[in-house]
């Protein structure tokens, strides 16, 4: 048996995602209904940061502007749902939970093609003005529903509110979020791992290593660039229809640009380039506002103090562990399991 | 991270809050008992979020961000306020405890918040959440769990819809009564005269243009210039006003704009009478914007006098009122170092009024009992008009009374005045306003 | 509106993203790295020079000059302390430092002083010239702003160009292990960078903060900071007069799609002003080296 799972990375990934998924499926049981809203949370963002550590870690593609493919995907599933566009495509079969899963692909599919559409425009830019225009994509797209033009169908500054099917049985609320979010994020780590390990991975990783031998090995480097865009925006996406339906509602001021340096912060912070650290990332970055409000709250201080304790608990982590620990906890983890090898052996 | 964002988006949506009070003299109502479906006997933990000594309430407000400064005062001095009933012993032997967490303006933050607030703190109730592009993203989420969702503190008329928002109420005036009240005060001291509408570009700014309109004859209207409170280059808006020739500027703005329209004005030797809607001119904060401003030529303070707006507290500058005398000795004792301002002022009151409907609510208070027991309520209190409470409408205070600014307060005129946000008649409201209760602790 | 006044006001505006995006091009110059804690930078040294200006009482050209002095040496001390490790490493942890000082900063200036709202003075009249009847959207104190900006372009150009530290600078931005060998203390000429930058970036704080009612609180640099680095990608980040076409650039374009479209997104304009402008120099409007790999 690990003789065939060692030779099959298919196989192996596949029992992965079952066991984690059953591993997620028993721990909504365990946990709580404010610990369940947390992980729904922390499995939508998991679905972004893997989707940015494909492009960022893998395809070499530094992007500040995730945060405007979650506004894409998060709007995206709001008009589906308020036009009843997934019902009238399903021709009223009356599943509702058919009707998530067409809300939540067709997030994917748009964010897909705009992904397609900025990654062409991307592939030509290099550093800064990668990052440059990426984050000029996550502060001038979330503005549009401002827009006079636009203030009817996308709700202007109030939003459009999302009515997600309910659960189907007596499901509590807050797991059945729990559990589609989860298994939104198993689903894509799944993929993501398959892809990483395939012939598209290793192009990923050959473009971002040295794009010259890669296109003298035959590689089209700006054809593969994009893929990681179309990719990783289509995961960026599903979260946003994830959120859109954890949040209730979508508001263009639910996505500031601090979404998605957070996104950026996450991905290095859990380990460049590893889905591993994706996860941890993601972890991280929606628990460690959450313990710094909680220690400043549990101490008394002054109200100016009490107030930005935890900006500046989140910034000196941030900068901690940077310097500290750059290459994130996936690193940590693996020298620390080097060493223990190292002492095995 | 970065706030940065926030400035440019959430900050984007920087609706104004409305939050400053001002000045008054007169109010009125009858004592109310509410429902109290459990009187008598023993103390019980009879909701989440209550003890038989304790009664855990929670909220979202802007501690840091763009909309911090100004609004950050407000829930500590709702608390100051609560420290102060909990000192006297609390209501019906339970101590109030307030859990405010920051959302920095953040509606993504206002949803982990709140779900922090109801699922792990369980909280009996959310008190006076902040904004309304962040409370707008939390309302369907309480209603649909059944928590009461008390005296949000924004002025959108979208607070009021008992019928498909049960549990949610309003607490301030909303932007259109105040729009409605201005325009009319507006025809009738400057009969016929050309008016130029500065509006930030949002509800608080479209609802209270929508007031205006209602009573500002369409003719008289020279131009509504609106600005985004992202962006600070209003010149040319403001140069727009001045070239309508109009010598009234009616402005929705939050007081940062309201200060960066005064001052634009003064650049360009553009002297108007401004009228201000509430949210915008506490002298206070407006004084202090402009002081640097007008170095050597005027001091802020000097900026301002004449400038006509509304309010719906008494001004916190009237030390011989009752209720602004309780607020400065709740002010003294637990939170001296905040300037006492209409921020300070407005989260007192509209904790004061949380006091009232918890009272209401009976011994062994529901969260069925107090939104039952608010509906049926008539609070009287700081307030210069009554609220429009009842089954049919969850309305906050449903009127105001128009002032002017002389020195650092706002001095009221005439009487106040109360009205809906449809197309009802404009009406005197005669009670006056009662005296604070002795002890500081409301006898409902 | 007539054009004439757009420009200005453009010109007005535009002058204060070039003044942001200069700090930003001079750090890049030195490290190689997109300091977006300039922002926070500059608001607390814009904070230092309010509390002697507003709370002591003291000259505006003494707060300006602490201002400075201040920028110089917190510059120096994030160069040394927190930047030095991560140089060389993977310009992302670069990124998430700068930010993670950001909040730092931001948390901190809130600690200090609040999160109110108070104003800083102009350093001249603010009181829109006229000519006959006609107001113009330009005042002293704008004319002020914008011969500050274009007189630290000049002298940085000087310095850069014409004397031997400048050269000793850019040679250990551009080849550090040659300029190492020439015997060129490249550490020192980092460290220097930022100084400078962060210098630059408090000049800019305090001529901004002259402008309108409201920047002073943590986090009202903001704003400027992302048009500040967009205007500085416009222009190509290795060059002091590329950051200030593309901010000029911004504030016309700004004034223009304020007045014809919207006064609502300006920061989709911003997108759209980048996307045409590197679409056609992928490295920016004033790049030497146009790298163009694909």
């Amino acid at each position: 048996m690990p003789g065939v799972l060692g030779r099959s990375t298919l196989l192996r990934h596949v029992l992965f995602a079952v066991i984690g998924g059953a591993a997620l499926f028993l721990l909504t049981h365990e946990l709580g209904e404010f610990r369940n809203s947390q992980l729904a949370n922390i499995a939508y963002i998991a679905c972004a940061t893997a989707g940015l550590t494909v492009l960022t870690g893998l395809s070499g593609q530094v992007s500040i502007g995730h945060g405007a493919f979650m506004f894409i995907g998060a709007y995206t599933a709001a008009l589906f749902l308020k036009h009843d566009l997934a019902e009238r495509l399903l021709q009223h079969s009356g599943n509702a939970n058919f009707g998530l899963i067409i809300v939540l692909l067709a997030a994917v599919l748009v964010c897909a093609l705009v992904g397609g559409v900025v990654g062409v425009a991307a592939a030509r830019l290099r550093g800064p003005y990668l990052a440059g225009i990426t984050l000029a994509l996550a502060i001038g797209i979330p503005v549009l529903p401002l827009w006079s033009k636009l203030e009817g169908p996308l709700g202007g500054h109030a939003g459009l509110p999302v009515n997600a099917p309910a659960p189907p049985t007596s499901v509590d609320y807050v797991r059945f979020q729990a559990w589609i979010c989860c298994l939104s994020a198993v689903i894509v780590i799944f993929l993501l791992a398959n892809l990483s390990r395939s012939r598209v991975g290793r192009a990923f990783r050959a473009v971002r290593d040295d794009e010259i031998s890669a296109s003298l090995a035959g590689l089209s480097v700006a054809r593969v660039q994009v893929l990681a865009f179309v990719v990783s925006a289509a995961c960026a996406g599903l979260s946003g229809g994830l959120f859109a339906i954890v949040a209730g509602s979508v508001g263009p001021a639910s996505f500031p640009l601090s979404l998605s340096f957070y996104l950026l912060a996450a991905i290095v912070f859990g380990g460049l380039g590893s889905l591993a650290g994706a996860v941890y990332g993601a972890v991280l970055i929606t628990l460690l506002p959450n313990w710094s409000t909680d220690i400043a709250n549990s101490l008394s201080l002054s109200m100016r103090v009490q107030n930005n304790l935890p900006l500046v608990i989140l910034g000196a982590a941030l900068i901690v562990a940077m310097l500290v620990f750059p290459s994130g906890v996936q690193g940590l983890l693996r020298r620390g399991w080097g060493t223990v090898a190292r002492r095995a052996t | 991270m970065t706030r940065t964002s926030i400035r440019l988006f959430a900050g984007g949506a920087l609706l104004a809050v409305a939050v400053a009070a001002c000045g008054g003299s007169s109010s009125g109502g009858s004592p109310s008992s509410g429902s109290s479906p459990s009187s008598g006997g023993a103390n019980t933990a009879s909701a989440p979020g209550i003890t038989a000594t304790t009664v855990t309430i929670g909220s979202h407000q802007p501690l840091t961000g763009v909309a911090a400064p100004g609004y950050d005062e407000i829930a500590p001095a709702s608390n100051a306020y609560f420290q102060w009933v909990n000192a006297h012993g609390g209501i019906n032997g339970r101590k109030i405890v307030y859990k405010y967490l920051d959302d920095a303006y953040n509606p993504a933050q206002t949803v982990t918040v709140v779900h922090k607030l109801v699922l792990q703190d369980k909280v009996f109730a959310i008190f006076n959440g902040l904004g309304t592009p962040t409370h707008q993203q939390v309302v369907a989420y309480l209603n649909s769990q059944k928590i009461p969702d008390l005296f949000v503190a924004s002025g959108c008329l979208c607070w009021n819809m008992p019928s498909t928002q049960p549990e949610t109420f309003g607490w301030q005036p909303d932007y259109t009564i105040e729009g409605k009240i201005l325009g009319q005060y507006i025809t009738q001291k400057f009969k016929g005269q050309k008016v130029a509408v500065f509006a930030q570009g949002d509800d608080f700014g479209h609802n209270g243009v929508k007031g205006l309109q209602d009573e500002v004859p369409s003719s008289q209207i020279a131009t509504i210039q609106y600005y985004d409170p992202t962006n600070t280059n209003v010149a040319p808006q403001v140069q727009k006003l001045a070239q309508s020739g109009a010598k009234i500027v009616v402005s929705f703005t939050v007081p940062a704009f309201t200060a960066l329209l005064q001052l634009t004005a003064l650049q360009l030797k553009y002297q108007p009478q401004l009228v201000v809607s509430n949210v915008g001119s506490d002298p206070k904060t407006l004084a202090g914007l402009l002081t640097s401003f007008s170095k050597g030529k005027a001091p802020g303070s000097k900026l301002i006098q004449g400038i006509i707006t509304d309010g719906y507290l008494s001004s916190p500058a009237d030390t011989s009122n009752s209720w602004i005398q309780l607020f400065q000795q709740v002010h003294q004792q637990y939170i001296p170092k905040l300037p006492f301002d209409g921020n300070v002022e407005y989260g007192m009151a509209a904790a004061y009024t949380f006091v009232q409907a918890l009272k209401a609510a009976g011994q062994n208070p529901t969260r069925a009992s107090i939104v039952s027991a608010i509906q049926s309520s008539h609070f009287t209190g700081p307030g210069l008009v009554p609220f429009g409470f009842s089954s049919s409408s969850h309305a906050g205070y449903t009127g105001v009374q128009i002032g002017v600014i002389k020195g650092s307060a706002i001095h009221l005129l005439g009487q106040p005045m109360t009205t809906d946000d449809g197309s009802g008649a404009i009406t005197p409201f005669t009670t006056q306003q009662p005296a604070a209760p002795a002890n500081g602790i409301p006898s409902n | 509106m007539t054009p004439i006044n757009l420009i200005l006001n453009g010109i007005a505006f535009g002058s204060i993203y070039a003044a942001v995006a200069l700090a930003l091009v001079l750090i890049w110059r030195s490290t190689r790295i997109v300091n977006f804690a300039q922002g926070g930078m500059l608001m607390v040294t814009t904070f230092i020079a309010y509390t002697l200006v507003q709370e002591h009482g003291q000259n505006y050209w003494v707060g300006l000059v602490v201002a400075l002095l201040a920028g110089l040496v917190i510059g120096a001390v994030v160069e040394r302390v927190l930047v030095r490790p991560v140089e060389g490493a993977s310009p992302l942890n670069a990124v998430i430092l700068t930010l993670g000082l950001l909040l730092l900063l931001q948390g901190g200036a809130g600690m200090i002083w609040g999160n109110g709202v108070a104003s800083y003075p102009p350093a001249f009249s603010t009181i829109f010239y006229r000519v006959g009847h006609q107001e113009l959207l330009f005042s002293p104190n704008y004319l002020f702003v914008v011969v500050s900006v274009a007189v630290v372009v000049v002298l940085l150009y000087l310095l850069f160009q014409r004397t031997s530290i400048g050269l000793r600078m850019r040679a250990s931005a551009f080849s550090p292990e040659v300029a190492r060998l020439l015997g060129v203390r490249v550490g020192r000429m980092l460290t220097l960078g930022w100084a400078l930058a962060a210098a630059v970036g408090a000049l800019a704080g305090v001529l901004i903060a002259g402008t309108a009612p409201n920047y002073m609180n943590p986090n009202g640099f903001d704003a400027l900071l992302i048009y500040g680095f967009t205007a500085a990608v416009i222009g190509g980040l290795d060059s002091p007069i590329g950051a200030v076409v593309g901010g000029l650039l911004m504030g016309i374009a700004f004034a223009f799609l304020n007045n014809y479209v919207s006064v609502q997104i300006d920061t989709f304009y911003a997108l759209v002003l980048l996307t045409v402008v590197l679409m056609v120099r992928p490295s920016g409007l004033f790049s030497r080296t146009a790298t163009r790999r694909v």
